[in-house]
Formats: C-alpha cells, sequence, structure tokens
C-alpha cells in the first residue's frame, strides 16, 4: 500500500482561533482504502482538525490535497462532491423530516453528480446499511440519541463518499450497538476510506489500520494500534491531561 | 414528499384557484374591486413566503421589491409611453434583477443581521423614490394616462377601466404564482430549499451550495414581489411613494405570519383576514394601523404557525 | 454669509444632532448589547418622550422652565414604564428568541405610534424651550438652548459611562452583554436585568424626545428618522459598543448636518443609509469595532 498515491495529503496544517492554536503544524498522509483512527486528549484539536480537511473552516496556514487535487480553497460543499463526507460530533440531522427525507436530501446530493442513481433503492440501501429501515418515516427527532447517530452516518454512506470522516461516531451508544457499529465500519471500509475520530479504545483497536495520535495541536505520533500501545509519549500525554 | 402528498396538494391549489374564478360571478361590485387588490397582495405574499417559509429568511425590506415593479413599470409606461404588457415583462425581469444584486450583498448575513440589512436596503429604496421626485412626483406620486387604461395584446385588447378585466388579470397573475411555487417546492429543487430552512450546516455538508439555493428564492421572491407590484401599478393606474415604505414591507410578513409561514396557500389565507379587517377599520379611525401591531405581537406571542400552520399541524400533515 | 461662517453653523447643527442622536443611539446599543434585542420600537420611545413632554408642558402654566423640568422628569418615568411592560408582557415570553423580538418590537412600534395618533391627533405642536436666549455670533445668531442640549447629551453621556463602569449595576449589566450564560450561573438574575435595561434604554430615548422637541415639534411620525440614524450610528460604532457608539454619533451627526446643508438631505440620508447595510455586511463589528472574536 506504501506505493500508492495517497487519498488525502495535509501540509503543514494550522488554524488559530485568536491566540489559540487549535492546529498548529500537522502534517498527515492517508492511502486510499485505509481505516484511520485520529486519538487525543480532549481540546487536542480533533475536530478542528478534520473540519479542516472536510472545508467547514478555512485554515489559517497549510494545504491540503484530496485525490491528487488541491482543495484548500475550495468551499466544504465542493469537497463533498469530490467524495468527502463528514459527520458531525455533535448529532446534526433534520430533526422534523422522516429517517428516509433525510437520506433522500444525500441520495439527492449524489444524484446531482452522477447518472442513474435510483432513488428510492439508494434511500433505502443506505437505511438498511445502519439498519434503519424499519424506522424510514419516523421523525428523525423523535429516534433515540443512538439511531441519531447511526442516521448521520446513513447520510454519509449514501453520499458515497470516497473518504468517510466519522468525529465520535461510538460517543452514547450501547455496547451492542458499538459491537453493530464496528461490524458497519468495516463493511463500509470495503468501498471507501474511513478516518475516524474515537475515545473508546476498544472501536479503536477493533477498526484502526492505523492511528494518528494528536495533541496540543499536533501530531505527537502515528503508527499501528500495537505501536501505539507502547508508546511511552502517547500514554504520558493521556495520563498527563484530564480526559 | 410523497407523490400522493403532492397530488393532494395540487388538488387543493386547483381547488381554491376554481373558487376565485368562479367568485367574479357573485361578487357584487365593490367587492370585485376589494378581491382584485387581495389577490394582487396575495401574490406579494406569495413571493415574500417563498422566502421565509421555505427558506427560512425573514426579509424586512420586501417593499423594495413590489416598488421596483410598480415603479419599473409604470414610469416607462407614464414617461416613455410603453405598452402595458412590454412595462410588466420588463418589471418582472429589473425586480428579479435587483433581487440578484440585494441578494448577493444581503445573503452573506445571517438571521437578524440580514433583517436589518434589508430593511436598510428598502429604506435607500424608498428615499431614491423621493429622491427623485422629477420623475416619480415624490409622496404624491403619478396617476397613469387615460391612454394607459388599455392593454394590448396583439390578438386583444384589455380595458382596464373595467372591474372583471382587472379581476381576471389579478387572477391569472395569482393562478400562475400559485402554480410556479407548487411545482418548484415539489420539485428537488424544493426540497433542498427545505432542507436549507431545517439545517443550513448539515446542507452544505451533504454537498449543497447552501449561498446558491438562498440566492435562487431571492430571485424567485423578488421576482414575484416586483410582479405583483407591476400588476398593482398598472391595473389601478397609480403610483405613490407609500408602496416603498415600511409598511409595505410589514404587511407581507403580517399576511404570512397570519396564514401561516410555509404553507403554500397560508399568505392568501392571511391577506383574505387581514385586508378585509384593515380596510374596514380604516373607514372607522385614521388610527387603523394599530391592528397590524395588535395581531403581529398576538400572533407571535400565542399563534406563532398562523392558520394554515395549525391546521398541518393537528390535522392536514400532508399540507404543503 | 461667507463659507467659514456657513460651516461654523453648519458644524454647530451637526454637533446638536450628534447630542441627540448619542443620548438615543446608546440606548439602543445598551439594549442590543444587553438582550441582544433589536429594538425596532425605539423611535418610538423618543417620539412618546416628545409627545409626553408635550403633554407635561401644556398642564402646567407658568415659566416654560418649570414645563420642560416636569418634562425631564415625567416623561422617562412614563416611557420607562411602558417599555418595563412590555418587556415584561412580550420580550421576556418569546425567550429573547431574535427574529420573534423583532417582529414583536415592529408589533410595538404600531402600537404605540397608533395609539399616540389616536389619543394625540396627527398634529405637530411645539413645547417652549426652557429659556429664550441668543448668542450673538458676528455673523449670525445661535440658540442658547441648542448649546444647552450639546452640554446636556455630554452629561448624560458621562452618566451613562459612570454608571456601567463605576455601580454595581453597571457590573451586572456588562456581565450579562459579556455572556448571558455565564452570569446566570454567577447568580446574576439575568432575566430581571433585561427588563430594567430596556427600560433604561426607552428612558434615554425619551430623554432625546424631551431635549428636541422644543426644537423639532412633537409628532406621531417623529420616531422613523431618530430610528433609522440610531441604527447606523450603532452598525458603525460596532454593535453593543458604548465608545463606539459616541464616536460614531459625532460622525454621522456631523456629516449629516454637514452634507444636509450643503446638498439635499434625502441625498445625504440615502447614500449614508446605503453605506451603512455594506458595512454591516463587510464589517459587522463596526468601523471602530475589533475583529471577530
Ligand atoms: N470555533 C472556535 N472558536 C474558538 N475556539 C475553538 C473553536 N473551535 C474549537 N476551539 C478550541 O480549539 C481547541 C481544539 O478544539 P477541538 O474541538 O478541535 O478539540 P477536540 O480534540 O475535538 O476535542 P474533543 O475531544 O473534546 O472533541 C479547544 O481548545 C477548543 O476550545
Ligand atoms: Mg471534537
Amino acid at each position: 500500500m506504501a506505493d500508492v498515491t495517497p487519498l488525502l495529503v495535509a501540509t503543514g496544517l494550522k488554524r488559530h482561533f485568536g491566540g489559540l492554536r487549535a492546529v498548529d503544524g500537522v502534517d498527515f498522509s492517508l492511502p486510499a482504502g485505509e481505516i484511520r483512527a485520529i486519538i487525543g486528549p480532549n481540546g487536542a484539536g480533533k475536530t478542528t482538525f478534520v473540519s479542516l480537511l472536510s472545508g467547514r473552516l478555512e485554515p489559517s496556514e497549510g494545504r491540503v490535497t484530496f485525490a491528487g487535487e488541491d482543495v484548500t480553497r475550495l468551499p466544504a460543499y465542493r469537497r463533498v462532491q469530490r467524495g468527502i463526507a463528514y459527520t458531525f460530533q455533535i448529532t446534526n440531522i433534520y430533526l422534523t423530516k422522516s429517517v428516509a427525507d433525510n437520506v433522500r436530501v444525500a441520495v439527492e446530493s449524489r444524484a446531482r453528480r452522477e447518472r442513474g442513481v435510483e432513488f428510492e433503492a439508494a434511500t433505502l440501501e443506505a437505511l438498511q446499511a445502519v439498519g434503519l429501515e424499519d424506522r424510514a418515516e419516523t421523525p428523525a427527532g423523535e429516534l433515540a440519541y443512538g439511531h441519531q447517530r447511526l442516521l448521520e452516518v446513513a447520510m454519509g454512506l449514501a453520499l458515497r463518499p470516497k473518504l468517510l470522516i466519522l468525529d465520535e461516531p461510538t460517543q452514547g451508544l450501547s455496547d451492542a450497538e458499538i459491537r453493530a457499529f464496528i461490524a458497519l465500519v468495516r463493511r463500509i471500509a470495503e468501498t471507501a476510506t474511513v478516518l475516524l475520530i474515537e475515545h473508546n479504545m476498544d472501536v479503536v483497536m477493533a477498526l484502526a489500520d492505523r492511528i494518528t495520535v494528536l495533541a496540543r495541536g499536533q501530531v505527537l505520533a502515528e503508527g499501528t494500534p500495537a505501536e501505539i500501545r507502547a508508546n511511552s509519549e502517547v500514554q504520558a500525554a493521556y495520563l498527563g491531561t484530564p480526559c | 414528499m410523497s407523490r400522493a402528498a403532492f397530488a393532494r396538494n395540487a388538488w387543493l391549489v386547483l381547488a381554491v384557484l376554481a373558487v376565485l374564478f368562479s367568485l367574479q360571478f357573485v361578487l357584487p361590485d365593490y367587492q370585485v374591486l376589494m378581491a382584485t387588490r387581495m389577490m394582487l397582495l396575495a401574490v406579494f405574499a406569495l413571493g415574500f413566503n417563498a422566502l421565509l417559509g421555505y427558506v427560512g429568511l425573514l426579509s424586512l425590506g420586501h417593499a423594495l421589491f413590489f416598488a421596483c415593479g410598480l415603479y419599473a413599470s409604470g414610469l416607462t409606461v407614464y414617461h416613455f409611453g410603453w405598452g402595458l404588457p412590454a412595462a410588466f415583462v420588463f418589471a418582472v425581469g429589473a425586480s428579479a434583477v435587483l433581487a440578484l444584486l440585494i441578494g448577493a450583498v444581503a445573503l452573506r448575513t445571517i438571521r437578524v443581521s440580514f433583517m436589518i440589512v434589508t430593511l436598510m436596503f428598502a429604506q435607500v429604496g424608498a428615499l431614491t423614490v423621493l429622491y427623485f421626485a422629477a420623475w416619480t412626483n415624490g409622496q404624491e406620486g403619478l396617476s397613469l394616462p387615460a391612454s394607459a387604461r388599455v392593454a394590448d395584446l396583439g390578438v386583444a385588447t384589455l380595458d382596464l377601466t373595467d372591474a372583471l378585466t382587472r379581476y381576471n388579470i389579478a387572477y391569472g397573475l395569482l393562478a400562475a404564482s400559485l402554480l410556479i411555487l407548487l411545482v418548484y417546492l415539489g420539485s428537488a429543487r424544493g426540497r433542498i430549499a427545505t432542507a436549507v430552512r431545517d439545517n443550513e450546516g448539515r446542507t452544505e455538508m451533504l454537498g449543497f451550495n447552501v449561498f446558491a439555493a438562498k440566492l435562487e428564492m431571492f430571485v424567485l421572491s423578488g421576482a414575484m414581489s416586483g410582479a405583483a407590484g407591476a400588476a398593482y401599478g398598472l391595473l389601478f393606474g397609480y403610483l405613490g411613494a407609500t408602496f416603498a415604505s415600511f409598511q409595505y414591507s410589514i404587511e407581507p410578513l403580517l399576511f404570512t405570519l397570519l396564514g401561516g409561514a410555509g404553507t403554500l396557500l397560508g399568505p392568501l389565507v392571511g391577506v383574505l383576514f387581514m385586508v378585509g379587517l384593515i380596510d374596514k377599520l380604516s373607514e372607522l379611525t385614521t388610527a387603523y394601523l394599530l391592528v397590524i401591531g395588535v395581531v403581529l405581537i398576538v400572533l407571535i406571542l400565542w399563534f406563532p404557525k398562523g392558520i394554515l400552520g395549525t391546521v398541518r399541524e393537528r390535522w392536514l400533515p400532508w399540507l404543503m | 454669509m461667507g463659507f467659514g461662517p456657513y460651516l461654523l453653523l453648519a458644524t454647530l447643527e451637526g454637533l446638536v444632532q450628534a447630542a441627540v442622536l448619542s443620548i438615543t443611539a446608546a440606548g439602543l446599543s445598551l439594549v442590543f448589547g444587553v438582550m441582544r434585542v433589536v429594538n425596532v420600537a425605539h423611535g418610538e420611545f423618543v417620539m412618546l418622550g416628545a409627545v409626553i413632554a408635550w403633554f407635561t408642558a401644556s398642564l402646567l402654566t407658568g415659566h416654560p422652565a418649570m414645563g420642560f423640568a416636569a418634562a425631564l422628569l415625567v416623561s422617562p418615568l412614563l416611557v420607562g414604564a411602558v417599555a418595563f411592560a412590555s418587556e415584561r408582557v412580550v420580550l421576556r415570553r418569546l425567550d429573547y428568541n431574535p427574529e420573534a423580538t423583532i417582529v414583536a418590537t415592529i408589533g410595538l412600534l404600531y402600537i404605540l405610534q397608533q395609539t399616540v395618533l389616536l389619543v394625540y391627533g396627527p398634529d405637530a405642536r411645539p413645547v417652549d424651550p426652557p429659556f429664550y436666549y441668543t448668542i450673538r455670533f458676528p455673523w449670525f445668531g445661535y440658540s442658547a438652548y441648542k448649546l444647552f442640549v450639546i452640554g446636556a447629551a455630554i452629561v448624560i453621556m458621562g452618566g451613562i459611562w459612570f454608571v456601567l463602569q463605576k455601580t454595581r449595576a453597571g457590573l451586572v449589566m456588562r456581565a450579562a452583554q459579556y455572556d448571558r450564560e455565564t452570569a446566570q450561573a454567577f447568580g446574576i438574575p439575568v432575566d430581571r436585568v433585561s427588563a430594567w435595561v430596556f427600560a433604561l434604554g426607552a428612558m434615554l430615548a425619551a430623554i432625546a424626545g424631551v431635549l428636541v422637541v422644543p426644537i423639532q415639534q412633537a409628532h406621531y411620525l417623529m420616531g422613523a428618522d431618530p430610528l433609522l440614524l440610531s441604527f447606523i450610528v450603532v452598525i458603525i460604532g460596532g454593535l453593543g459598543s458604548m465608545s463606539g457608539t459616541v464616536l460614531a454619533a459625532v460622525l454621522v451627526g456631523l456629516s449629516d448636518g454637514i452634507i444636509s446643508m450643503m446638498f439635499s438631505p434625502t441625498l445625504a440620508k440615502m447614500v449614508s443609509t446605503l453605506l451603512v447595510a455594506l458595512v454591516l455586511v463587510f464589517r459587522p463589528n463596526g468601523l471602530l469595532g475589533k475583529a471577530a472574536r
């Protein structure tokens, strides 16, 4: 996999909020097909970092290339159109629309770019992938929290992205739901690259091909799960900051 | 929205249009005049509601577009002797272009700032009418000459002094506006518009150009309001600065809130209730605008969904 | 009259305008800053202040200064009470939702304006200034009352500054302005503060109304101009920033006074409104304000 050009590359990425350096010079490279986990203490800059990748925030400095194209100046919606899907850390769905209608908006987005998208079939497929097909006509606001998170993932899937960014998707899920979720991400990874921010180390260890550790806006370490587990700096970063 | 729900809405709109058409055979003369005015104001409110109800943008300056249509058509007729159909088409185009320009600037702001910016642009418009008094005759306004009371359509000429002719022109405009909105909202573009209204950030992160979606609706809204203004000026033959005033920005808001923001027929229902009420009151007292204030506050405090919004919530969830 | 004296006169007129405007705009800015409420009815509070001043003065026969002094007391109190009540009855129930409160204050605008039309009628009526004295410049005479207005504005603005910076009430207001939730958490009754702030903002408008009425006459439609100009001032000065408001009021008052005397007042208002709308779009923190947090 090493000689394949990476799907996503960030170079010297920085983002400041006033004096606070939330992301402070990150170099990052993500090969296609990988499941990558980003971990780090609260406030490490993980959400800010992936927001720079997805275009929700503009970087103060640095560049982002995706599939060989410099996307640094592209607005978020253009990056989504090129294949970067993003699920929010704080659940963000259309509360008054039905579950199916939520997904339909995503399918519509894909239908604008691709020919021959079967609307209802694509909607059903995304719902089935996360197991929400029985709830299709329920207003999304009435779903349990765990199901709302799954709906977010379904919308991401319905976009058929090249890269799916998941920001703490298992937060607030039950153990059973987490097990189902791990299986889901494995299936997603057959067709897409996955970038996963996650606090739950069991999930990380079960899924990640490689792990990137962020702390204070910088990359502290990067490696396979085994390497990261053995890294004493990482342990210090976690133990040294309140979680 | 499902096909079945769309069909129901379409039937409902057609039924309402059928009733409105047949009214001309039963209403006494003075009420025909009143109904004509109401239908034009309803077109104005429909345009306003397209923006408020379906992309969630509250403009406090829609008088700008109404007045743009009114003056663009009226002044070309008055000063350059244009034919009425040409003046009307020109006015709708001018309003759309103005909406494009204003929208491109104002849509960079959100919420409260958007409201204030639109209010201020409309204020500039009202002042412009006064400043160019040499053309507009300012506050006093202009009456269109008798020669402008006939519309030459090529195949036929319409006599605008005839009440029923005016009624049917206004009716045609209302029908066209309702059908345009019905089709638009039933289409994928309509779905995106409401997605923007319900959750802008999510919609952007699903790959939609939110700004473009808003601008598109802003232009549609401005053009519709402009069409209402143009028809108002041409049918009644009078252009005055009042039509550019703050009051004319607030009235469509009032009609829309009363009828139900985000319901297709709400603005029409709101006009039906309010215009009659305002007219009755204006016979009783000079301070008839008091009712605008009272109704606004009552609505916002106790009845924020309006008439059709409440009907939809309680009984008819398929209502568009 | 030569150009120099003409400019002096225009400057004086501009300063008077700026004086009244800074008081009015300070009220608007305070309400926005602390409550995040854009009060579209603010101009009506100016009008109400002026009209009540007329009633007060016409009830008190005797020296005009007596009537004026009474108006300066009665008017703000009554207007403040009206504002306090509207806040309790209407705004608070809307949870200060920005869009809903704007719509509600538009409603309030019509209610106040049309009620005055019912009670007071459509005429413009003058109130005598507390004293007639004309200061003789070599080229023209100038009403000493107008200079008094400038002085009064300086005193009032100083008072606002003192209250905000040096008193407990001011501390509470600033805390609420800085961060509502945190202030609440620290036991500041933000909810009650809001009603007082809304009343205070209206009282400032009423004082401005009393001060202008000897110059301008009381009329039920007189609220529109102060509203528009205060908006302009508050936007240029940065929403919620008090020092910005004063600076902007002087700037706007002076330029409006001077431009109106040299060109058409309508043109002056047109251009300034347009420019200010653009400022709000492209420099939302005002020309003098800090960059976004
Ligand atoms: N819009 C913003 N304005 C100001 N500061 C911000 C903003 N967004 C994030 N920050 C700050 O930047 C730092 C990094 O935040 P970020 O949300 O990226 O952390 P995180 O690693 O995702 O944390 P968590 O694990 O809690 O989600 C934090 O100190 C946060 O307070
Ligand atoms: Mg985060």
